[in-house]
């Protein structure tokens, strides 16, 4: 059953080659949309949706990660002190 | 009488209707409370807030809820203490200390709590819940025991059992979860899609988010309704921050104060510094970090309101301060020996962050300045646990003299 979930990848420091968010619908068959994004030299951030199977979601977000992606939940953390 | 007009998006300014909602559904961005200012100014006064309840509720006019005694835990209206000690210790005139550490839970989290708890009845919830690892999970089970609430605690299962038992005593149902500190995170947020709960700082965090203001009104009418020069307090998502100015602006806009003048300072730990970083690099873009931090309850390293926050010292003419992570004990005690306050890392952040904006010149003698202790350090004693070493005695007086003499020698 597809889940949706609101993410937020920040790219650090390096310029990455890779066009993550393509890759990420074509290779995981995930549903990207993009809401808001803020790029700039040297650090910038993109807030989409995903949508698809749990596992791909996983598996994409995981290999977003190895390409030294940041994820996070959109709306920031919400574990508190 | 409630004062709200909507809730909207803080990016793209769409309006939503008063309802447990935190996300704006085109842009993600995050959603506010609106209030009509104009009523409030009409239906509020000095004296009315003079003469209200000695807790947060004083503020109900500017609040997301009505008060309901079901939840009242007596949240708020903590001393504001003129500072001598360490006024002196750090070359200021006119320091104030705002002790929130006194708060029925011991931190200002009752604050929030309370003003979530409210609304959540209000909205027709019976259960809250929240994601913590500390003084929120202690604030959200209190309030659920005080209103009969059903609470969920969810903790990272690796946490010390000294940091919940704070919120077991109040006896949530407490859910500890094994997995990474994003794990925990993604869960939550799951869960609070999926359930009927009011998430504290979830899906109803616009009210949550504003029991923080309470934090402006309460100083601006401490000192004798005047607004501060300098303002000093820790940061970790950044919402309280943010609504300490907020606070004191509204007092402004509906006319109970006037000349709001207050330079905004955040003060977080180097081991978790996405916003003071972000501040200091001269950037709006939050770098998210791991949080690797003696100030536990700063340990947010993604913080939801960082931009909003770096916005706030940009407007209000502030800065952002860094307290090394050996630096937070020692800020601790200071407090402690000066003031007679025992507070928890996040006070130490504070303390220290406020002597470095002295050394560097941001705030200057003649300035006054109120500092933010927003948490009790008997929740996280091992962080000072090296200043126990009593003095060894025989009984017998003798002895006793002898160990004096000695000391005074020394």
């Amino acid at each position: 059953m597809p889940i949706v979930e609101k993410v937020r990848f920040t790219f650090l420091d390096k310029l990455i080659k890779e066009p993550v968010i393509y890759r990420v619908g074509q290779d995981f068959a995930v549903v990207t949309n993009i809401r808001r994004a803020d790029i700039q030299e040297g650090i910038g951030w993109v807030i989409l949706e995903l949508e698809g199977a749990q596992s791909s979601i996983d598996s994409a977000l995981e290999w977003v990660r190895s390409m030294g992606v940041r994820v996070d939940p959109a709306v920031g953390d919400v574990v508190e002190g | 009488m409630s004062h709200v007009l909507s809730l909207r998006c803080k990016e793209c300014s769409r309006e939503y209707p008063v309802e447990a909602l935190n996300v704006c559904d085109f842009c993600f961005g995050p959603l506010e409370v609106v209030y009509d200012l104009e009523s409030i100014a009409k239906s509020t006064s000095r004296q009315k807030i003079t003469n209200g309840p000695n807790s947060l509720w004083r503020y109900a006019d500017f609040l997301p809820a009505e008060y309901n005694p079901a939840v009242d835990i007596n949240a708020g209206f903590t001393p504001l203490i003129r500072s001598r000690g360490l006024a002196e210790r750090l070359g200021l005139d006119e320091l104030w200390i705002k002790n929130d550490s006194v708060n029925p839970s011991y931190s200002f989290k009752d604050r929030v709590v309370a003003v979530a708890a409210a609304k959540a009845l209000e909205l027709g919830f019976s259960t809250i819940a929240c994601a913590s690892t500390g003084n929120l999970a202690c604030a959200v089970a209190a309030v659920a025991a005080r209103s009969g609430m059903t609470s969920y605690v969810f903790i990272p299962s690796d946490l010390e059992v000294g940091k919940v038992l704070g919120a077991s005593i109040y006896h949530p149902t407490m859910i500890a979860i094994d997995g990474s500190y994003d794990d925990v995170n993604r869960l939550c947020s799951e869960l609070a899609d999926s359930y009927p709960w009011a998430f504290v700082n979830i899906n109803v965090r616009p009210f949550y988010a504003d029991g923080s203001k309470t934090l402006g009104y309460e100083v601006a009418e401490q000192l004798g309704w005047r607004a501060p020069d300098h303002a000093v307090a820790p940061s970790a998502s950044g919402a309280m921050f943010t609504k300490i100015y907020q606070g004191l602006k509204e007092f402004e806009a509906t006319g109970i104060i006037s000349n709001v003048h207050t330079k905004m300072h955040s003060a977080q730990a180097r081991g978790c510094s996405p916003i003071a970083s972000a501040y200091e690099e001269g950037r709006f873009v939050i770098k998210p970090v791991k949080p690797n931090s003696l100030a536990t309850s700063l340990a947010i390293g993604n913080p939801a309101d960082g931009y909003y926050a770096l916005k706030v010292i940009e407007a209000s003419g502030g800065s952002a301060v860094i307290a090394e992570e050996n630096e937070i004990a020692d800020g601790v005690k200071l407090l402690a020996e000066t003031e007679g306050i025992f507070t928890e890392g996040a006070g130490g952040v504070a303390i220290t962050g406020l002597k470095h904006l002295v050394e560097t010149g941001k705030i200057k003698r003649d300035e006054s300045v109120v500092v933010y202790i927003t948490g009790n350090g008997l929740k996280t004693t091992e962080l000072v646990a090296d200043v126990v070493d009593p003095v060894h005695i025989k009984p017998n007086v003798e002895a006793f003299e002898a160990a004096m003499a000695s000391r005074a020698g020394n």
